[in-house]
């Protein structure tokens, strides 16, 4: 009972010695920093998607083609913003406003590293934190979407308006399985502060006993960046360009960067709340380069990592259809995720002693009795239902296969007959033979 | 009570962008710019919420009214196109006087309820955060009101059972795939390729606008049939003219010679 009344839930980073303007830097550097990283990944991806399919990518403008991204930007600054007739003026240019706006606020609470000395002040390398960082991620989220949806409305034409009913959809659906998954890290670290969630993870990073969350909240974070084979809200197959077909210039420039500064958000809160965000990697910690400004570095390496993955994704996988996404978010991912979530609290509750306090020795060390037995049960639990699942898939596989028709010895009764309707010969032997190419030493013949 | 410099200056300019929203849920003409006005107001109570430094009370009002309720509302609007039109006609006679009517009854009775309300002292938010915000409310909802919160949970998923058993439509039959569907268009024999694809034209391209047959009259099966029985087909004649127009200056490729023909 003693270990939860210690446990508070506002942020350990502390900011009483951050003047404000030191804050407003910090901001400015955190915009920069995502402006450069998006100028960067956009090359990146080129570049990797071009060596995954065999070809060089961009490597012209400025040394290995780094500065095409650029060149790009320009041109799309320069080009002509066409408004459609039948468009809602005032929402449409509301909507880019919102994507590109809302895509830059959730970083404010991203922890890039814990203290250091900055201008003579002793600062966190982190904007802001309240104790609900993490839902504010997925609240701002939920606003961006707004972009979205009003971009495909306001355009007036069919594509764009299905666009963002599908973007709207996707969202409602996947954001539900997203919150989930982060329930069970907040279960974890006792809070929902991102730099409380950092510390947590001193000794283990939560993608080891988190690794279910860890696999929903990258399904999930794929799905709400409206990144392949989640895109079904651009879906040129099918939809020429989704929401922003009718965008043009700088308004579609905003879109394109809400993206993937949206890509970097999700990738940041992945690596702060399953890969240990700032931390230093097993090993390292020990040779003093964990913490202050290296936390800048192995941060940095983490998002890198997801980025590359979304890259991957990308370059290896089809886009999904629309029914076949929302089966997944909806029969799969929420439903197993309560389960998890339920049986992670069961995990906790007996950890903290709510079960019993009666301790079991494992050699090398002490664990619950409690917590063995909820952890046997769990598994239990997880055969049978696989059991279950599996015996009602093979029934119903069985169902549905065509019914053999009854074999007959057509020689029974000592002369051949013809088989009755729903009767099947059986081949002889003999014909069987004659027919393989290949002959088999051990193949009885006659 | 006082309010800081900044709460003050946060306030004079949120303020009045949740009146402006609340206004134009009432009076915005189209459906979405009303939805839009009451997601603006929620927002801005949000951050209302916050700055009073209850942090889990504004970010959850804004993750679960702006972020699912309204997008919920927008969705809908959105596939159902509602009119402004649409709602301004009576259906019951004498609705909207008796609407008004037991408004004022439903709001009187509310502030009888409201004035006679007495309210201890409060308790300051430094003994409410003691043990931080979120605990602090994770308290009150599972220790004090826990009978209520589970109560009114009880009431919401019985409610969405009943909504999906209303909607709900036992299928009688297997559900034709992807593959089925064309299985039985190669067996009819018709369409064996699929529909033919809408107007493209060397000027225009659109779903409302129906594709040409080699004899020059109009594809009939081009065009969806939901556009059809709402008499929003367009024609195809400007687009001819513009065509053939284009073909008389460049020359019609199908009356000269080419490739191996020449």
């Amino acid at each position: 009972m003693n270990a939860l009344a210690s446990v508070t839930d506002n942020p350990v980073a502390d900011f009483s010695d951050t003047p404000w303007w030191l804050s407003l830097i910090k901001a400015l550097m955190l915009f920069v920093f995502l402006l450069l990283n998006t100028l960067l990944v956009i090359w990146f991806e080129r570049r990797v998607i071009g060596r995954m399919q065999q070809r060089p990518g961009p490597n012209r403008t400025g040394p290995f083609g780094l500065l095409q991204t650029l060149a790009d930007g320009v041109k799309l600054a320069l080009k002509e913003d066409i408004v459609p007739k039948n468009a809602d003026k005032l929402m449409f240019w509301l909507a880019p406003a919102i994507a590109g706006a809302m895509a830059f606020v959730s970083f404010a609470i991203i922890p890039l590293s814990n203290e250091v000395w900055m201008f003579g002040h002793r600062t966190p390398l982190q904007l802001t934190d309240t104790p609900v960082a993490t839902l504010l991620v997925l609240a701002v989220a939920g606003v961006g979407v707004y972009g979205i949806v009003l971009a495909g409305w306001s355009s007036g034409s069919t594509y764009p308006l299905l666009g963002g009913l599908r973007s709207s959809a996707q969202v409602i659906s996947y954001e539900i399985a997203m919150g989930l998954s982060l329930v069970a890290v907040f279960l974890y670290s006792g809070s929902m502060s991102t730099s409380q969630v950092v510390t947590s993870q001193k000794s283990l990073w939560h993608v080891l006993p988190m690794f279910f969350s860890f696999i929903v909240y990258v399904i999930t974070m794929v799905g709400e960046t409206n990144r392949l084979p989640f895109d079904l809200a651009e879906g040129e197959g099918e939809l020429t360009g989704g929401f922003h077909t009718e965008y043009s210039s700088l308004k579609f420039a905003m879109f394109f960067l809400g993206e993937y500064v949206n890509m970097f958000t999700v990738s940041a809160l992945a690596t702060t709340l399953f890969l240990g965000g700032w931390q230093a990697p097993p090993g390292f910690a020990a040779l003093g380069m964990n913490g202050g400004w290296w936390g800048l570095l192995w941060f940095f390496i983490k998002l890198w990592m997801f980025m590359f993955f979304f890259v991957w994704l990308r370059g290896s996988l089809p886009r999904v259809r629309y029914d076949q996404f929302m089966r997944l978010g909806w029969k799969v991912l929420i439903p197993l995720t309560l389960a998890w979530v339920v049986a992670v609290a069961f995990m906790r509750a007996a950890n903290n002693g709510f079960l019993g306090n009666g301790q079991i020795s494992l050699g090398f060390t002490d664990i619950r009795r409690s917590l063995l037995l909820v952890i046997a049960a769990v598994i239990i639990v997880v055969f049978a239902a696989a059991w279950a699942f599996d015996v009602r898939r093979s029934r119903a596989e069985a169902e549905k296969a065509p019914r053999q028709p009854e074999e007959i010895d057509p020689f029974a009764g000592g002369h051949p007959v013809p088989p009755m309707p729903g009767q099947r010969l059986r081949e002889s032997r003999p014909a069987l033979t004659g027919a393989r190419t290949t002959t088999d030493p051990e193949e009885p013949r006659g | 009570m006082k309010l800081g410099g900044a709460e003050s200056t946060l306030f004079a300019l949120a303020a009045p962008l949740s009146v402006i929203g609340a206004l134009a849920l009432l009076f915005a003409r189209k459906a979405v710019h009303a939805a839009m006005g009451m997601a603006l107001t929620m927002v801005v109570l949000g951050i209302f919420y916050i700055a009073q430094q209850a942090e889990f009370l504004g970010v959850i009002q804004i993750f679960v009214y702006s972020g699912a309720v309204m997008m919920l509302f927008l969705f809908v609007i959105m596939l159902v196109g509602v009119d402004s039109s649409d709602s301004l006609v009576e259906t019951i006679r004498g609705q909207r006087w008796a609407g008004l009517l037991l408004g004022l009854a439903l709001a009187a009775l509310g502030l009888a309820t409201i004035g006679k309300a007495t309210f201890p002292a409060g308790t300051g938010l430094d003994r409410a955060n003691s043990q931080g915000n979120v605990s602090g409310i994770a308290r009150l909802i599972f220790g004090n009101y826990v009978w209520v919160f589970e109560a009114t949970s009880a009431l919401l998923i019985t409610a969405a059972l009943g909504a999906m058993m209303l909607a709900h439509r036992e299928r009688l039959s297997e559900r034709p795939s992807q593959a089925d569907w064309s299985r039985a268009r190669i067996k009819s024999g018709r369409n064996v390729a699929g529909l033919p694809a809408p107007g493209v034209y060397a000027r225009h391209n659109a779903v409302d606008t129906p594709a040409l047959l080699p004899d020059g009259s109009t594809s009939e099966l081009s065009i969806s049939r939901v556009l059809k029985a709402r008499g929003q087909v367009a024609t195809a004649d400007k687009e001819l003219a513009i065509s053939q127009e284009l073909e008389g200056e460049t020359g019609d490729m199908t009356r000269r010679g080419n490739g191996d023909d020449k």
